[in-house]
């Protein structure tokens, strides 16, 4: 929140870059609400509406065909098969069998064989495709997707991974960081894989990154950041140990991160970007289950920005001005969604439909907010992981 | 590969790739997520799977990642073999500066990039300090809160030194603009990991001072605010006796500015046991004229008041004003 233009009055005023660019953003944000103020209601409805057929059609293009300038993404395809598949999961729709069939083929073509997923076929194996990777093949779910996931083996990649830090290497000779801890501890977690051995440290590796923001950051001594609070906070949670950070700082930290545009910024005094709508919204969920709350956030105002500025025919931007991706669009949906639903108490249940801005009929699936999975199909993983091979808690 | 850039001749017709069978991507019959790759790049990648698949660690190699990585800097496998070919070729790394520093100008946001140049400098030594800050100095003429560049100048104050002139650095960085958040972040990382300040007790101080400045020129900036109360970290009770810091409450309380921030400080102040004085009392009385508020504990006032004048985090404030009596 950097805070409204000044009314004039004192001539030496001038403002610094950071003010520059937030009131621009806020000129062209506050412009496409007083438009949608000044519409009759039925007109509003339309505007809030999801445009879900519009959304599938541009995800299922992704799926089918790339273009050449995919090319900077080589080494993140299966982050782009997550990015799509979640999104047409939280959409509530599915991709035909011949399709679901291709994607399993494929994504076990990027399987290395001493465990583990890389960026593409014949690529190293790394943590955060192993992340995306594992999220995919859980997100369509069936036996012949799950069966494909040689757990073993990506148990002893991630031990592999550990690093006497207490954390993670994204891959071997790789960096250390917050990203690492939680790819690595969620894969764990979601394949009924995750022991001691892995945990070991991480919590203090997690807590040297609390800053004295309140948020968590990428490396000990960084600057607060809602990627890394996320990662570390779902990390904390996962591994028990969410009682170790300072909670109300992080708590105040984060709700502060929402903006006068009703989005959130990723660090004080940066601009609103949709795409920490479940960076920051998704851990303000988390939050409010571990301090048994009701909203701490504006969830309407959320939603609003997600609809009336990231939504696009077909897709989500970061911000108006800019132009949709897949992440963005898998970003601010999942945002959407935890902005949808209120969490029961017990973790375990699935959580009911709270208000839902626009019509009804934008209504998105209910996802399991640590792993960002639908929870339908995270219900059925884990029941076939516990099944198949014995799921031993730490 | 900057000099042939726009009449590439193809690998396969190069004399001295004759004898490498390029491999071809293993995508199988129908891969999902395919990209069209230029034919450049299929021929690229194809040669590299063919070295890195041979464990050829040669100079061509070495060439070879440098063409790659200008197609595409985040393949992390291309960049991670490079550096086992520049070890084994013990080949001379000022010339990587260069390279990464030629390839920052259009990646400065690319994780590889930052890892690689994290290696390089770590194998240099403290020889590199002084051009490892330069180049983080020059990233942030462009973009001053890159939050790779701000990582890899505090690894690099950490493990090669040249902390000398930080402080100063981030007086400017602040001084061009206050509202830089990274540079309050540094700036604290600064006085608690300078080897020379000796912990944030010794320059609490002058510190409070410098913030409270700014704070006074812009009570709406968020980052003071902040690193006010992490100076305090870790002595609550310095935090509630110094009377700097409520006294700055009560100023901004009292000038008529937006004074959610200092309401938000002096809520957590109470919280800690802080004993108001009168005067702040007054100042808190009149921000509620109505006084149609039947609060009766000043925790729960301010929490109150804060509902009011930030709607946007109106759910936080209740449940603030929640806790406040479920202990
Ligand atoms: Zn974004």
């Amino acid at each position: 929140m950097i805070g409204m233009e000044p009314s004039s009055s004192s001539a030496e005023w001038k403002p610094t870059a950071s003010q520059e660019e937030q009131w621009a953003l806020e000129r062209h944000v506050f412009h496409i609400y007083q438009l949608f103020c000044n519409i009759p209601p039925k007109s509003q409805a339309v505007m809030l509406e999801l445009q879900r057929d519009n959304h599938i059609e541009y995800l299922m293009k992704g799926l089918r065909h790339l273009g050449p300038s995919f090319s900077v993404l080589d080494a993140n395809r299966p982050w782009i098969c997550y990015w799509i598949l979640h999104s047409i999961a939280l959409l509530g729709e599915s991709v035909d069998d011949a399709l679901e069939s291709n994607t399993i083929d494929f994504i076990s073509r990027c399987q290395d064989q001493h465990g583990g997923y890389g960026g593409g076929p014949g690529q190293m194996p790394h943590l955060a495709t192993t992340y995306a990777a594992v999220n995919s093949l859980i997100t369509l779910g069936g036996h012949r997707s799950l069966s494909s996931i040689n757990r073993g083996k990506i148990y002893s990649f991630l031990q592999r991974m550990k690093h006497p830090s207490g954390g993670f290497s994204m891959h071997d000779g790789g960096e250390v960081d917050v990203r690492a801890c939680y790819t690595a501890i969620s894969v764990a977690s979601a394949l009924c894989i995750l022991d001691k051995e892995l945990t070991q440290g991480v919590g203090d590796y997690i807590l040297s990154c609390q800053t004295y923001e309140g948020g968590i950051a990428g490396e000990p001594g960084s600057e607060a950041h809602g990627g890394y609070t996320f990662c570390g906070l779902a990390t904390m949670i996962l591994i028990n140990e969410a009682n170790r950070l300072d909670l109300p700082s992080l708590t105040d930290w984060l709700v502060f991160r929402q903006g006068v545009e009703g989005g959130f910024q990723g660090r004080t005094n940066k601009l609103v970007d949709g795409c920490y709508s479940f960076w920051q919204g998704g851990a303000a969920v988390l939050l409010q289950r571990l301090h048994e709350a009701g909203d701490l956030f504006q969830s309407h105002a959320l939603q609003q920005y997600i609809l009336l500025c990231s939504q696009v025919e077909g897709g989500f931007r970061d911000k108006p001005g800019k132009s949709r991706d897949h992440y963005h669009t898998c970003y601010c949906l999942s945002g959407l969604a935890a902005a949808q639903f209120r969490w029961s108490k017990d973790a375990d249940r699935e959580p009911l439909p709270g208000l839902v801005l626009g019509p009804y009929s934008n209504l998105l699936e209910p996802i399991d907010p640590l792993h960002n999975i639908v929870f339908e199909q995270f219900d059925e993983a884990r029941e076939f992981f516990t099944e198949s091979q014995h799921c031993d808690d730490a | 590969m900057d000099s042939d850039e726009d009449e590439r001749i193809p690998l396969r017709q190069r004399p001295e790739w004759s004898d490498i069978t390029p491999v071809p991507q293993d995508d199988g019959p129908n891969p999902v997520v395919p990209i069209a790759y230029s034919e450049e790049f299929a021929e690229t990648m194809d040669y590299f799977r063919a070295v890195y698949l041979a464990d050829e660690r040669s100079l061509r190699a070495l060439q070879l990642t440098t063409e790659a990585i200008h197609f595409n800097a985040g393949n992390y496998t291309v960049w991670q073999f490079r550096r086992v070919i520049l070890e084994a070729l013990n080949a001379d790394l000022h010339d990587e500066l260069e390279f990464v520093e030629h390839l920052a100008s259009k990646n400065a946001k690319n994780y590889q990039l930052w890892h690689h140049r994290r290696w390089v400098a770590e194998k240099l030594g403290s020889e590199a300090a002084g051009r490892e800050l330069e180049f983080t100095k020059n990233i942030f003429l462009n973009d001053a809160k890159n939050y790779h560049a701000w990582s890899h100048r505090q690894w690099v104050l950490q493990n090669l030194g040249g902390w000398e002139n930080e402080l100063s650095y981030c007086d400017k960085l602040l001084e061009d603009d206050i509202f830089n958040n990274s540079a309050w972040n540094q700036r604290y990382f600064v006085i608690t990991r300078h080897p020379g300040i000796g912990g944030i007790e010794g320059i609490r101080d002058s510190e409070v001072n410098y913030t409270i400045k700014a704070i006074m020129t812009k009570p709406e900036n968020e980052s003071p605010w902040r690193y006010l109360r992490g100076l305090y970290k870790n002595n609550i009770k310095a935090f509630i006796t110094d009377p700097k810091v409520s006294t700055v409450c009560l100023k901004v309380l009292t000038s008529k500015v937006n004074s959610v921030f200092a309401l938000s400080l002096l809520l957590d102040l109470l919280v800690h046991g802080f004993e108001p004085t009168q005067e702040l009392k007054t100042a808190l009385e009149s921000l509620i004229p109505e006084s149609n508020n039947s609060d009766s504990d000043i925790a729960a006032r301010v929490c109150s008041i804060l509902e009011v004048m930030d709607p946007m985090r109106v759910n936080y404030w209740r449940w603030r004003k929640k806790s406040l009596f479920s202990c």
